[in-house]
């Protein structure tokens, strides 16, 4: 079966979805996920999704619940790389990504996600 | 008005779904619309066919490419004969779901569209037809 890759950027972890989800590989993701924020001690996951072309409810579940569960995990999320043609859509088909933060591309990501980590640091 | 071509599509599986997405993209490309018109009428129809999947039980998609004078459109009509839907106005309010889900589906897909019908009673099916003009 395939798995989506999941690198390890320092203290964050990244995520590039190129393929056509269906449901098995998008719980598997969610499952390997959990895994690697807690073994690898992760304070950020980066949903790198500039080579989606259609972003429909499903996936937008799929990223909010890898942003609830890295948040019960103390990691916070970022998505990066939207495409224009799919912000327009998401907007219309009413779906808002509660507690995911974007960013243009994987480097304004990260700096995010420093940022992020800095001021819960500070809290 | 005129319906140029029209095939229908068997959606049983998630790979069905994700080949519906393709022939919607590819007749859309066809009849030249936008992009960001490409992906709305590929999203709906993302959302249509996984209703179906996971609500109707499987079903099918019938696809049609449209022209009406200068108008060029795309049609897509899912059916299924599974248990219909008991109440619409409610179904077609956004956050209402049966199944876990975000409950956008049916709202989010017909705000996407130009047209929207719907059909659907308990114990005989459901019907829902998109059209996406250029």
């Amino acid at each position: 079966m395939d798995k989506i890759p999941i690198l390890r950027m320092g203290r964050f972890l990244l995520v590039t979805i190129q393929v056509d989800m269906h449901d098995r590989l998008a719980l598997q993701l969610q499952d390997d996920l959990t895994e690697r924020i807690v073994k690898d001690r992760a304070q950020g996951v980066l949903i790198d999704i500039s080579s989606l072309e259609v972003v429909d409810s499903f996936i937008g579940r799929m990223i909010s619940n890898i942003a609830a569960m890295a948040s019960v995990l103390d990691a916070r999320t970022v998505v990066v790389g939207m495409q224009p043609a799919v912000a327009i859509t998401l907007v219309e088909l009413g779906l808002s990504l509660t507690g995911v933060r974007t960013a243009l591309n994987v480097d304004k990501g990260m700096a995010l996600l420093r940022e992020e980590v800095a001021e819960a640091g500070r809290a | 008005m005129a319906v140029l071509e029209s095939s229908i599509h068997p959606i049983h599986s998630s790979e069905d779904v994700v080949r519906v997405r393709q022939i919607t993209r590819e007749r859309a490309v066809a009849q030249g619309f936008s992009l960001v018109d490409q992906t709305k009428i590929v999203t709906a129809a993302s959302e249509l066919a996984r209703n179906t999947l996971e609500y109707g039980g499987g079903g099918e998609v019938t696809v049609e490419v449209l022209n009406d004078g200068m108008r060029k459109g795309v049609r897509l009509t899912f059916s299924d004969k599974g248990p219909g839907i008991v109440d619409l106005d409610l179904a077609l309010k956004d956050g209402y779901t049966t199944g876990g889900g975000l409950g956008l589906g049916l709202s989010g897909a017909r705000r996407l569209s130009n047209e929207f019908t719907i059909d659907s009673k308990p114990g005989e099916g459901t019907r829902v037809a998109i059209t996406r003009w250029r």
